[in-house]
């Protein structure tokens, strides 16, 4: 495997000389140097999946395994901060797997002058929300750069969970008919985030949706309910989170635009900036395909936010799209963002 | 939401949508002039909901496809010094000039950020006495009193380590540059509400007479949109050429007189070059005598900068409305959003853009409709 890396290219070609940040946009530009670096480097059949984490047999059953780092700024923001973020970001990685969350990781890098006081109110953060999704942290790291070599803080957490579900949930066991379910409203931590660093001030104080998603996917997994494939909505959003299973799955869905839920101040803070709420990024949300027939039962477990958005159409052209139908009744296609969104000139 | 779904309601639509089926009796070629616009006729496919007669091309209103080349080769080589700070509206840094973009820049250790509004990099300047800061000055006449304002006060505060580097172009003379073309095909024009709210609709109504040709002032929502063609289509079948106000909720004729007033002291009209269609004499905006001192591109010398454009790239046909995005070679293949062949498949409200986002599983289009080469004499 090594031997076929350094055969192909001893440097993949990729469109940018350098690092842009577009690629941690979680769009196209993320997805491109995923499958130019990282793919072919580390090639194997626990990775390519592509899904939020790995899922693995060990002795007497099978064991989910994700990683994630967390680099938001700022670091506080209405709803949350770095250290929620860092525990349900890690936590939905693996619940999203059909896993129960157990043990987390967290390393800090710390740059030199952070106030004592924030690294303690983040780590604060990160207690409380852990004994909320029921994990614990069992080891971590601490690494401090110089002023001015980092923002602050960064943290990563890497976490395992047990998997109960017999199910292999991912994208590869998406099926055509199966109905599109969206676990409740869109875009409000994009929103939070971005008004925060911006300095926006809106009439209501939009709050971030960072959330644990443990409960409601065991909700969901109970009596054996048959579920394909689960995807949490971060960079990206819904518009990544579907486009992104489409074309591992390689089939064509058709989403109903009407019934995705955006509060009234999300839609008009991304009217006024010029982003689809569809794009905006999210941390408690997630969407779940499920049979056509098991619908109704799933959206009734995920509770009175969840709707049905759609379905997975039958296998037809490639690459397979994500059609939307708007309120107008025509047609669009969903597209990954290129890069970041972008806020308009007018 | 209030103020936005009664302007997106599918009833409203359909019913606006059948009175245009119900008025065209022959084809008509409409012009959208803004990007804007162009934007939500593809995300809505509100084109798909009017009848086979009706063609609707996209217009040069897209302030980030028309601003040309060198500008952006201007703009790089400025924010690409060590002593600068280089401000812009988010969109513009993803455009490629001739050799790099200004994401490039930034990654390679430029002072390049996003602001929301020209105010701000003034604050920025005040903030910052050591740096030279620069605001991208790009837009058609709705950015011009923001702009104006920045460079105004600026001066009123005496902050010298400001400038802006402009690239303001206007609508008018771009419309008429495209009516008075031999290959012109636009018999109607949806105009651009926002510039129309700055500026009014006056200077709009000699055109509609010399050329014969309806204007619409138009806003940009379904509605808004399907409202403005049908008063185009039916101006058109009744062989009348006005200017008519869709968007009254936003623009009166004589516009915003306090904006007009503050973009004439710091602006001057001046000939300026557009991305994909040319010199057009008249058609923008550089800063008055008085306020010189403010111009980025001489402050920094990049002024004499020269660009050639990508000979594949048939923006300019598109901005004319000559060609859709769709009947290029290169669409979707070639060029892409991550590989830009020109400015229209960059913005987000460049027609190519749209059509690559929102459309690029539909099969090209026929050629388009046998079209009526002169405006009928009368009803």
């Amino acid at each position: 495997m090594i031997d076929e890396f350094a055969l192909r290219c001893p440097i993949p070609l990729t469109d940018h000389p350098t690092v842009q940040m577009g690629h941690g946009g979680g769009g196209r530009m993320t997805r491109d140097l995923i499958e130019q670096i990282f793919l072919p480097a580390f090639s194997n059949d626990l990775l390519a999946p592509l899904h939020d984490g790995a899922v693995f047999p060990i002795a007497g059953g099978r064991l989910a395994f994700t990683t994630d780092s967390f680099v938001v700024k700022p670091m506080f923001f209405p709803g949350g901060d770095l250290g929620t973020l860092a525990i349900n970001g890690t936590v939905n990685d693996l619940a999203m797997c059909g896993a129960r969350p157990l043990y987390l990781s967290a390393g800090f890098i710390l740059e030199e002058g952070l106030a004592i006081e924030d690294l303690w109110r983040v780590v604060r953060s990160m207690r409380s929300s852990a004994a909320e999704a029921g994990v614990r942290v069992v080891t971590g790291d601490t690494k401090v750069v110089d002023k001015g070599r980092g923002d602050g803080l960064y943290i990563n957490t890497s976490g395992v969970g047990v998997v109960e579900t017999p199910l292999a949930i991912g994208p590869a066991s998406v099926r055509p008919g199966d109905a599109v379910l969206l676990s409740g409203d869109i875009g409000r931590h994009g929103i939070a985030v971005m008004a925060r660093r911006e300095g926006l001030e809106f009439e209501t104080e939009i709050t971030s949706d960072c959330a644990p998603l443990t409960e409601p996917v065991r909700a969901l997994l109970q009596n054996g309910l048959e579920v394909h494939c689960l995807r949490d909505l971060t960079r990206g959003g819904l518009t990544s989170a579907l486009v992104e299973i489409s074309e591992s799955a390689r089939l064509p869905m058709q989403i109903e635009e009407e019934s995705v839920p955006v509060r009234d101040e999300v839609r008009g803070a991304c009217e006024i900036l010029g982003l689809e709420p569809f794009s905006v990024a999210n941390e408690g949300r997630f969407i779940a395909f499920v049979p056509a027939a098991e619908a109704e039962t799933a959206r009734r477990r995920l509770g009175p936010e969840a709707t049905v958005i759609g379905s997975v159409e039958p296998r037809g052209a490639d690459p397979p799209y994500v059609r939307v139908r708007t309120s107008l009744g025509t047609t669009r296609i969903l597209d990954l963002p290129s890069g970041e969104q972008l806020p308009r000139i007018c | 939401m209030k103020y936005l779904d009664e302007y997106r309601d599918a009833a409203t639509a359909r019913t606006y949508a059948n009175a245009i089926r119900r008025v065209t009796t022959r084809p008509w070629t409409i012009m959208e002039v803004c990007g804007g616009q162009t934007h939500a006729i593809v995300r809505f496919g509100i084109d798909t909901l009017l009848p086979p007669e009706i063609s609707l091309v996209h217009g040069p209103g897209c302030p980030v496809c028309v601003t040309p080349l060198e500008v952006l080769d201007q703009a790089v080589a400025i924010a690409a010094r060590p002593d600068v700070i280089f401000c812009s509206f988010g969109d513009m840094l993803r455009v490629p000039g001739s050799q790099t973009d200004l994401f490039q820049v930034k990654s390679n250790g430029g002072d390049v950020r996003i602001v929301y509004s020209p105010v701000d990099a003034v604050k920025i300047a005040r903030e910052n006495p050591k740096k030279e800061v620069v605001f991208f000055a790009v837009g058609f006449e709705t950015t011009a009193p923001a702009n104006a304002m920045a460079v105004h006060r600026a001066k009123e505060e005496g902050i010298t380590n400001f400038s802006i580097l402009v690239s303001h172009v206007l609508v008018p003379p771009a419309m008429e540059a495209i009516l008075s073309s031999h290959h012109n095909r636009v018999q109607g024009f949806l105009a651009a509400g926002h510039v129309c709210t700055v500026m009014g609709y006056r200077e709009y109504e000699p055109l509609a007479r010399r050329y014969h040709v309806p204007i619409v002032v138009t806003g940009f929502e379904p509605t808004d949109i399907l409202q403005g063609v049908y008063l185009c289509v039916r101006q058109l079948e009744e062989g009348r050429a006005e200017v008519e106000n869709q968007y009254a909720r936003s623009v009166r004729r004589e516009g915003n007189l306090p904006a007009q007033e503050l973009i004439g002291r710091v602006f001057t009209v001046i000939p300026r070059k557009w991305r994909g269609i040319g010199e057009i004499p008249a058609s923008g905006f550089g800063l008055a005598p008085e306020y010189e001192a403010f111009d980025a591109a001489r402050r920094f010398r990049v002024d004499t900068y020269r660009a050639e454009e990508n000979p594949e790239c048939v923006s300019g046909l598109v901005l004319q409305g000559l060609k859709r995005p769709n009947e290029c070679t290169a669409f979707g293949t070639k060029c892409t959003p991550l590989h830009p062949l020109g400015a229209t498949m960059v913005s987000a409200e460049g027609a190519c853009a749209a059509y690559y986002r929102y459309r690029r599983h539909e099969v090209p289009p026929a050629p388009p409709a046998p079209r009526v080469t002169s405006a009928p004499e009368g009803p």
